[in-house]
């Protein structure tokens, strides 16, 4: 891999970059990256996730003020310390977490924390004409009397980009602004993202989508575990070489071998659909049909938004009665409309947070690992805190935890150990399906061999998993079938020997479907 | 925060981290406050403990509902007003109709648990805060109390169809309720209160409940995608706790020989001070019932250590305000 250290076009660049180098911890997230952002131009900033194309943009924006490395604007040395310094510096940064306070309205967000004033108070006449000046420049149909919280996301989404562009901007930044826009929308922020780089203006994007690569950016540099690994003018980079970019890196030898005996069919979903509450008549998860046989990994890939998580969710009951489609559970159809279903029946779902959603951070190790198997705990109703203790000691055994002792808090344990009570929670019920997500964020090197090792030892005993992670090798070494998502669909069923980077990266951009036989 | 110290840190500092040691001192402060003033040796009378138990006994039956909720995450604002339309009934019952102690104990019992259902059904199930929820309920059970009451205490003095008044004796369960047992040293609301003390602890320390509820306190959604079922959990706590306001109101009642409509003003506020200073996190997931015992034996102790020394009402106020605040700064835990 020789990767063309800078990318230079011939004018002076608008913001230049050099030897950015951010550390979180012991882990260094960018190391050396240098970048340039042109005048005129729009630089798509691609990766897989967390490559650190967010970070990289944090720092441009002000949000990181402690970085190695230097960054010119118009030639001057600069070092934004906050997003209004980068802002004043030019430099607008469209984060794909809204910044937008939903009880205020359109025009009043948009000049939030610069208020127009007339002797102190603020001047409501002369914000409301100015903003409706700016959207009409804009080409954005938005009523600005509307509170934000009343507005679709898509709606909120321009809002936020009529924030950004409400002061003049010289470098705009934007992540990935499509992920809540549907096709018209997605027609107009581009006309506006054109008519922006006519002005003169430095686009940086961030997206996932190849078509939107394609379409829209001029340019590429494409972000590989924190560091710069190519990039080049898109007119002369094929499809292949980004993707290629994008995956390159050995996989193996951290990976225990998998042998995978998958037995009967264990689980089949049949056009499964989530709808997405936030936007009505759309889905977070469309029409998706798998089948799961016991002892068998069934990998699930997909970028952000692909909708994988919430696949997982629907079907354990997470979201009530909203899912569509017909589940069966060793040949018998069953609905699943709360987690305490879904338990009984036994399916566990290790979620993707364990600190938000996984466990009670002020309760004990025994009273966390215990907590979905309490009903056959406490026959009666009444706890034996004897038999939770072996159950838990038998459990931590096993998944080799580290605990000072049974009755601490989890929230002082470390990240390892806390996914290790998460996954003994459901361990305890002895599920025939279970479903992971992420299992190994945020997980140090040593628990992250361990788990995967009682991934192996857990299909080897018959139970059947789904498996998401962003990890690609993780995902590529551990899963005996892949099947990959791309915005809510499935666009691709990889089987072991078959799958490799390219292709499930490839299906998760959103490339027009595989062989598709669940 | 990764990984647990190795080195075990000095035995009192262990100690100190224990949040009911920390109670405990609390508790022994108040005391040695009652031996330093002791009133030229009024605290050492026997007396002096049992009228100090039996008058927090009220606000501790109070307490105990109080923990089960705010272990879960909530709080119970109606309680004063629950154990005032609690003793209306009570006295309604027993002294105007005249029914039987076995009658009118259940359904006096049934009344502040049905509050205690609405206002956890309300916040459980329409999603309301359980702040609004039972401060709704507060108002609500208040008016409620003085419309069955008419207004006015439902005392021994009974109206007569004649419009004259006359005089009923106090009936056997109001006189078994304020009597006293061990040779006149110990209060029976005493002996109630160690009674629901039991039944609390039970249920939040060994009782799957319990364990529910400390869990839905600690994180909602982590203990709904462990199964736990979250509304019927929840409703049931502010039950448990309009259960334990009745209890509370048949036992003022009872000390009283009458049902006042207007009993129990503010009471919901000494209950949750009670369970704090015990060490119970407000934020919820966190507590037990033997740190509100100790909270309440502490605020007991030291309104009777002010009351023998005759402090004036304005300063034990602002004296119990200023403990109050020390004790809940001794309490937080230290963040790392």
């Amino acid at each position: 891999m020789t990767p063309p250290a800078t990318i230079t076009a011939s004018a002076p660049p608008l913001a230049r970059l050099r030897g950015i180098t951010k550390r979180f911890g012991q882990v260094t997230v960018l190391d050396r990256v240098d970048l340039d952002i042109h005048s005129g131009e729009i630089l798509i900033l691609a990766g897989e996730n967390g490559a650190g194309k967010s970070t990289l943009i944090k720092i441009l924006g002000g949000v990181h003020p402690d970085f190695e490395g230097t960054i010119e604007i118009n030639g001057r040395p600069a070092r934004p310390r906050s997003p209004l310094e980068a802002a004043s510096l030019g430099v607008r940064v469209i984060f794909q977490e809204l910044s937008l306070v939903p009880s205020m309205t359109v025009a009043d967000n948009i000049f939030l924390g610069r208020a127009l004033t007339r002797r102190g108070f603020v001047d409501d006449r002369r914000q409301r004409r100015e903003a409706r000046d700016l959207l009409a420049r804009l080409g954005l149909d938005l009523d600005v009397d509307r509170r934000v919280e009343d507005l679709p996301i898509a709606r909120q989404q321009l809002t936020e980009i009529a924030k950004a562009l409400a002061q003049e901007a010289r470098v705009l930044v934007m992540d990935e602004p499509t992920s809540a826009l549907n096709e018209p929308e997605v027609e107009a922020l581009f006309r506006l993202v054109r008519q922006l780089k006519e002005r003169g203006c430095g686009i940086v994007y961030i997206t996932h989508k190849m078509e939107e690569i394609e379409t829209i950016g001029d340019r590429v540099a494409v972000l590989r575990d924190g560091r710069l690994v190519g990039g080049g003018s898109l007119s002369e980079v094929s499809r292949d070489r980004l993707v290629q970019w994008m995956v390159g890196r050995e996989i193996g030898g951290q990976f225990p071998d998998r042998r995978g005996e998958p037995g009967a069919e264990r689980l089949r979903l049949e056009g499964f659909s989530v709808p997405d509450p936030a936007r009505p008549g759309a889905h977070r998860v469309r029409n998706v049909s798998l089948t799961l046989h016991a002892g068998e990994i069934l990998g699930l890939g997909g970028l952000q938004g692909s909708g994988a998580s919430d696949l997982l969710l629907g079907l354990f009951g997470a979201f009530g009665r909203q899912p569509t489609g017909r589940v069966e559970l060793d040949g018998k159809p069953v609905t699943l409309r709360c987690p305490a279903d879904s338990i009984r029946q036994g399916m566990a779902l290790l979620t993707n947070d364990r600190k938000a959603t996984g466990l009670v951070l002020s309760l004990s190790v025994t009273a966390n690992a215990t907590l979905a198997g309490l009903p056959q705990l406490s026959p009666g109703g009444w706890r034996r805190p004897a038999a939770e203790e072996t159950a838990t000691r038998t459990l931590g055994e096993r998944l080799s935890l580290r605990a000072a002792s049974l009755d601490q808090d989890v929230q002082f344990l470390s990240g390892g150990n806390q996914q290790k009570v998460a996954l003994a929670k459901w361990l305890q019920i002895k599920p025939r399906v279970l479903l992971l997500d992420e299992p190994t964020r945020g997980v140090d090197i040593g628990a992250k061999r361990d788990i995967y090792e009682l991934l192996n030892a857990l299909t080897a005993e018959g139970i059947a998993i789904i498996l998401i992670t962003s990890e690609l090798p993780e995902l590529l070494a551990l899963s005996d079938r892949i099947l990959v998502l791309h915005r809510g669909g499935a666009t691709a069923l990889l089987p072991r020997g078959e799958a490799t980077a390219e292709r499930v990266l490839a299906a998760a951009m959103g490339h027009p479907p595989t062989e598709m036989t669940p | 925060m990764t990984t647990p110290p190795r080195a075990a840190p000095h035995v009192w500092a262990r100690c100190w981290a224990n949040p009911s040691s920390r109670a405990f001192a609390a508790l022994v402060l108040v005391l040695a406050l009652g031996c330093w003033f002791n009133a030229e040796g009024a605290f050492y009378k026997l007396g002096t403990h049992r009228d100090a138990l039996r008058q927090a006994s009220v606000y501790g039956l109070l307490a105990c509902g109080m923990t089960l909720v705010i272990v879960s995450g909530g709080i119970d604002l109606a309680v004063g007003s629950v154990l005032a339309l609690s003793a209306v009934t009570f006295s309604l019952l027993s002294i105007h109709w005249g029914w039987s102690a076995w009658l009118t104990v259940p359904c006096t019992l049934l009344v502040g648990g049905l509050c205690g259902t609405a206002s956890g059904s309300i916040t459980a199930l329409w999603r309301i805060q359980p702040f609004i929820a039972t401060l709704a309920m507060m108002v609500f059970a208040r008016g409620l109390a003085k419309t069955v009451s008419g207004g006015m205490k439902v005392s021994t003095a009974v109206q007569q169809a004649d419009g004259t008044y006359q005089f009923v004796p106090v009936p056997a369960i109001f006189r078994g309720i304020d009597s006293r047992v061990l040779g006149g040293n110990l209060s029976v609301v005493t002996l109630v209160l160690v009674a629901c003390a039991l039944l609390a602890w039970l249920a939040l320390a060994r009782h799957r409940w319990g364990r529910h509820l400390l869990a839905i306190g600690g994180n909602e959604e982590a203990a709904r995608l462990s199964g736990v079922p979250v509304t019927r959990t929840k409703i049931l706590a502010y039950a448990a706790s309009g259960l334990f306001a009745a209890v509370a109101g048949i036992c003022q009642a009872a000390q009283e020989q009458q049902g006042d409509p207007e009993a129990g003003v503010g009471y919901e506020l000494t209950a949750i001070a009670i369970v704090v200073i015990g060490g119970t996190s407000l934020m919820g997931g966190r507590g037990g019932m033997g740190l509100t015992l100790l909270g309440m034996l502490t605020i007991g102790y030291l309104e009777k250590v002010l009351s023998i020394n005759a402090v004036p009402e304005a300063s034990r106020l602002m004296l119990t305000g200023l403990i109050i605040i020390l004790a809940v700064l001794a309490q937080r835990r230290r963040r790392s």
